[in-house]
C-alpha cells in the first residue's frame, strides 16, 4: 500500500499537471441609452368598463392608466416606451402568458401587462412586470382603491417598475408645490398651487391677495412653509395642506425669509434680518424655541439641511462675494466649499446626501449646477437667461427650477415656467402647468 | 513496517534530492543568464496595432531601404510579419505567449515536454534575445537585430500552445465592443458598494451561451443589496441581447467556458 503511494508521490513530483485558467473579461463599460420598455395597456372586462366609462367619461381606463406609466417612464429619460402599434399580442392574453418572442422582436427588453376590474365602487388594478429576454416574471403587484385615485395607481406602477429596473426609488407619486403666476410683470398675481409631478390635478392653496414666495414641502407632505406678506413685512408661514389652516411662524422684529424644513420636519430654519444683516435660525416647531445658528456680520442666507440633519448648507457673502458655505446644525465649523467664478446662492442638500445643488450666476448667465458637499466635482447642468432656485425629486436623481425668459422691447414675451433636468444634464424638460410658474418644491413620495 | 516505510521514503528523498542537483547538469546547454531588460509582455493579435517604438520604426525602415531579409523582433509590427508570409509566419501573439514559456523552460530544463521540445534553442534565442532587443534601442546594433526567417514547426508549436492561454487584445476587444453595447446600465446604483457581478459563461462554439452562472448568487438575495439584483439583471439581459458572441473562429477549447466581470463603478462615477 505504502509502496503505491510511494509511486504515486514520485508522479506528482516528476509529472505536474498542466492547469488551464478560466479566461476573464472585465466588462467596465456600458451604454445609457434609455432601456425598450413595452407598456401594454391594461386589459379591462367588458362589465367594468362600461361602469367605469360611466365615471370617468373615459373609453377605457385600462390604457389611461398605461399613458400615465409610458409618459412616466417616457420623461424619466432612463426608458423609451415602444410604439402600440407595433404589439403583437391583445392585452389580456399577455397579461396571463406573454409571447416573449414576439416582444423580443418589437426590440423590448421589458414589459408590463395589467388587468382593470371594478367591483364594490373599488377600482383593482394589477399589474406584472416580464423581463422579455430572460423570459421570466420580474414583480406582479395589485392595488385597490377609489376610482377617482386612478393617476395615482399609474404613479404608483411607474415608481414600482421604476425601482425594480433602476436600483433606486421612483419619484412618480408625488407632488410639486409652487407659485401660479397671472398678469404682467410689473402687477403680477401669485398664488399657491400644488399638482401632480407630471402637471396633473392642480389645485390652488391661496387665493393671490397677498405675495407668496418659497413654498417648501415637509418630509411628510401635510405642512408647506412658504414667504408671505404680513402687515407688510415679509414673514415665514407655515400652511396645513389637509386642512387650508395658515399661522405666521414665529414672532420676529424683523423680516423671515427663505423657510425650509429640517429633515425630520420638527424645526424649520429659514434666515431672519434685522438692521441690513441677516442670520440664520431655526425654530423648533413643539416649544417654538428660537435659536440663532450664524453670527456674521455679512447676509447668511438660503439654509438646507443634510439629510442626516447633521449639517447645514447656506449662502453668504462674508467672502466678499456670494458662495456656498457648509457647517454643523449649530453654526460651527464653517467652511466655505464653492471657489468657482461667479456668484453661489440657494443651495440645496440633495436628498441622498452626495450632492449640493445650487444657482450660479457668472458673466450675466445663470446656471443650475451640483458639486460633492465637500466642494469637489462642480458640474453645470444647464445655463440660461435666467433660471434658479432649484429642488430635488426624493430619490435625488432630477431637480425641477424655474426659467424666466426675456422681455421684449415692448415689455411683452414675458413668461415664468418650470423646467427639470436630470443628473446627466441631457434629459431637460418643461414642467406642464396651468399658468406661469416659479419657486417650485418637490415632494417626498406619498407611498412607500 | 514502520521501518520499512522509512527506509522507502529515505531511499526516495535521496533520490529525489540527487535528480533535483545531477538533472541541470543534462542540459544541453548551461544556463547562461542575459542581463536583465524589463519587457512588458502583452498579446498582440494579427490585427493589432501597436504603434513602433520612435526608434524602431527608424532602423526598421533603414533596413527596409537595404532589401534585406524580413525582420523579426520583439517590437516589429504584426501586420508585416503577416503580410511578408501569411501562412506560415507565427502571430505575433504567439510568438511573444511562446517567450513567457521559453523562460520557464530554461530554468527548468528536465520539465520540457514534447511539444516545446519540437522548438530549437536556435528558435528560442531568435525569440527571445535581450540582444534583439537592445539593437532596437541602440542604433549601433541595428544589424544583430536582423534574424532568419522562421520555420513552418515553430509555428505549429506555437499554435498548440497559444490554445492555453487568454484571448488576444484583439478577440477580447471585439468581445468587449460588443458588450458595451447591449449592456444598458441601471443609473440607481449606489457608487460606494461593490458593483462587480461575476458571470460564468458556458458557450457553443458559434458564441450562443448554453448557460450562465452568477458567480455571487448568493448575494442576490442578500438584505440591502437589492441595487446587486438588479444591476446582475442588466448584466444577463446583455448577455441574452448580444448571442452569439464574438468569439474567436478558433480555439474553441481556449474559451468555451468564459467569465465576464460586470464593473458598473467606472462608469456610475464618470
Amino acid at each position: 500500500m505504502i509502496r503505491y503511494l510511494n509511486i504515486l508521490l514520485v508522479i506528482f513530483i516528476f509529472f505536474p499537471i498542466k492547469a488551464i485558467a478560466l479566461i476573464e473579461v472585465d466588462i467596465t463599460r456600458g451604454n445609457l441609452n434609455p432601456l425598450p420598455i413595452a407598456v401594454s395597456p391594461l386589459a379591462t372586462d367588458n362589465k367594468s368598463n362600461e361602469d367605469l366609462e360611466k365615471i370617468f367619461k373615459k373609453k377605457n381606463i385600462g390604457s389611461e392608466i398605461a399613458s400615465v406609466v409610458e409618459n412616466n417612464l417616457k420623461t424619466s429619460g432612463l426608458f423609451n416606451p415602444l410604439n402600440k402599434d407595433a404589439f403583437l399580442q391583445k392585452p389580456d392574453i399577455a397579461h396571463l402568458k406573454p409571447r416573449f418572442e414576439d416582444w423580443a422582436l418589437i426590440k423590448a427588453q421589458a414589459l408590463i401587462t395589467g388587468k382593470v376590474t371594478y367591483e364594490n365602487e373599488k377600482l383593482r388594478v394589477e399589474f406584472r412586470l416580464w423581463d422579455v429576454l430572460a423570459g421570466k416574471e420580474m414583480m406582479a403587484l395589485a392595488f385597490t382603491t377609489v376610482p377617482a385615485n386612478w393617476r395615482r395607481i399609474g404613479h404608483i406602477i411607474t415608481d414600482k417598475v421604476y425601482e425594480r429596473l433602476t436600483g433606486e426609488k421612483g419619484y412618480f407619486d408625488t407632488r410639486i408645490i409652487y407659485v401660479a403666476e397671472e398678469g404682467p410683470k410689473t402687477k403680477r398675481i401669485k398664488k399657491l398651487a400644488i399638482m401632480d409631478q407630471d402637471g396633473f390635478n392642480t389645485k390652488y392653496l391661496t387665493l393671490g391677495n397677498e405675495l407668496v414666495l418659497t413654498p417648501r414641502f415637509n418630509p411628510t407632505n401635510q405642512m408647506v412653509t412658504y414667504l408671505s406678506y404680513f402687515r407688510n413685512l415679509p414673514r415665514v408661514y407655515l400652511l396645513d395642506i389637509e386642512t387650508g389652516v395658515q399661522e405666521v411662524v414665529g414672532d420676529f422684529p424683523g423680516m423671515t425669509f427663505a423657510p425650509r424644513f429640517s429633515p425630520d420636519g420638527k424645526k424649520i430654519i429659514m434666515s431672519f434680518a434685522i438692521d441690513g444683516n441677516s442670520d440664520i435660525y431655526t425654530m423648533d416647531l413643539e416649544n417654538r424655541i428660537v435659536e440663532r445658528i450664524t453670527n456674521h456680520p455679512s447676509i447668511d442666507t438660503s439654509p438646507s439641511f443634510s439629510p442626516d440633519g447633521k449639517y447645514i448648507c447656506f449662502n453668504s457673502d462674508r467672502s466678499g462675494y456670494q458662495q456656498i458655505y457648509v457647517m454643523k446644525n449649530d453654526g460651527s465649523k464653517v467652511k466655505r466649499i464653492s471657489f468657482g467664478k461667479g456668484l453661489y446662492g440657494t443651495p440645496v442638500w440633495s436628498p441622498r446626501g452626495d450632492l449640493i445643488a445650487f444657482t450660479k450666476l457668472h458673466k450675466g448667465k445663470f446656471y443650475i449646477g451640483v458639486m460633492r458637499k465637500d466642494g469637489s466635482g462642480e458640474r453645470l447642468l444647464t445655463e440660461n437667461y435666467y433660471q434658479e432656485a432649484p429642488s430635488w425629486s426624493p430619490n435625488g436623481r432630477v431637480l425641477i427650477f424655474y426659467r424666466e425668459t426675456k422681455t421684449d422691447s415692448e415689455g411683452k414675451g414675458f413668461s415664468a415656467k418650470l423646467w427639470s433636468i436630470d443628473l446627466t444634464g441631457y434629459n431637460e424638460r418643461l414642467v406642464k402647468t396651468e399658468s406661469d410658474a416659479s419657486d417650485p418644491s418637490w415632494s417626498s413620495l406619498l407611498s412607500n | 513496517m514502520i521501518k520499512n516505510v522509512i527506509i522507502s521514503s529515505g531511499i526516495h528523498f535521496i533520490i529525489i534530492f540527487i535528480a533535483a542537483l545531477s538533472l541541470p547538469f543534462l542540459a544541453k546547454k548551461p544556463i547562461d543568464l542575459p542581463p536583465i531588460i524589463s519587457v512588458e509582455l502583452i498579446q498582440i493579435a494579427e490585427k493589432t496595432n501597436i504603434p513602433f517604438a520612435p526608434k524602431a520604426r527608424k532602423i526598421i525602415e533603414k533596413i527596409k531601404k537595404k532589401e534585406k531579409e524580413k525582420i523579426t523582433s520583439e517590437q516589429a509590427p504584426p501586420k508585416k510579419v503577416k503580410k511578408e508570409k501569411p501562412d506560415s509566419v507565427p502571430l505575433p501573439d504567439e510568438k511573444i505567449d511562446k517567450v513567457k514559456k521559453i523562460e520557464k523552460k530554461k530554468q527548468n530544463p528536465e520539465k520540457l515536454d514534447e511539444e516545446i521540445k519540437q522548438v530549437s534553442e536556435f528558435e528560442k534565442k531568435e525569440l527571445f534575445d535581450p540582444n534583439t532587443i537592445a539593437a532596437l534601442i541602440d542604433k549601433s546594433k541595428e544589424e544583430i537585430a536582423e534574424t532568419t526567417k522562421k520555420t513552418s514547426k515553430v509555428t505549429q508549436s506555437q499554435d498548440k500552445n497559444a490554445n492555453s492561454y487568454g484571448l488576444t487584445l484583439n478577440e477580447e476587444d471585439a468581445l468587449k465592443a460588443q458588450i458595451f453595447g447591449c449592456w444598458s446600465i441601471p443609473l440607481g446604483l449606489p457608487y460606494n458598494e461593490n458593483l462587480l457581478v461575476r458571470i460564468k459563461l458556458q458557450l457553443k462554439p458559434d458564441g450562443t451561451v448554453i448557460k450562465t452562472e452568477i458567480l455571487d448568487h448568493a448575494r442576490m438575495n442578500k438584505p440591502g443589496q437589492g441595487f446587486y439584483k438588479v444591476l446582475a439583471e442588466s448584466a444577463l439581459r446583455a448577455i441574452k441581447l448580444c448571442q452569439p458572441l464574438r468569439v474567436p473562429t478558433k480555439g474553441y477549447e481556449r474559451w468555451k467556458d468564459l467569465q465576464l466581470n460586470f464593473d458598473a463603478r467606472e462608469m456610475l462615477e464618470g
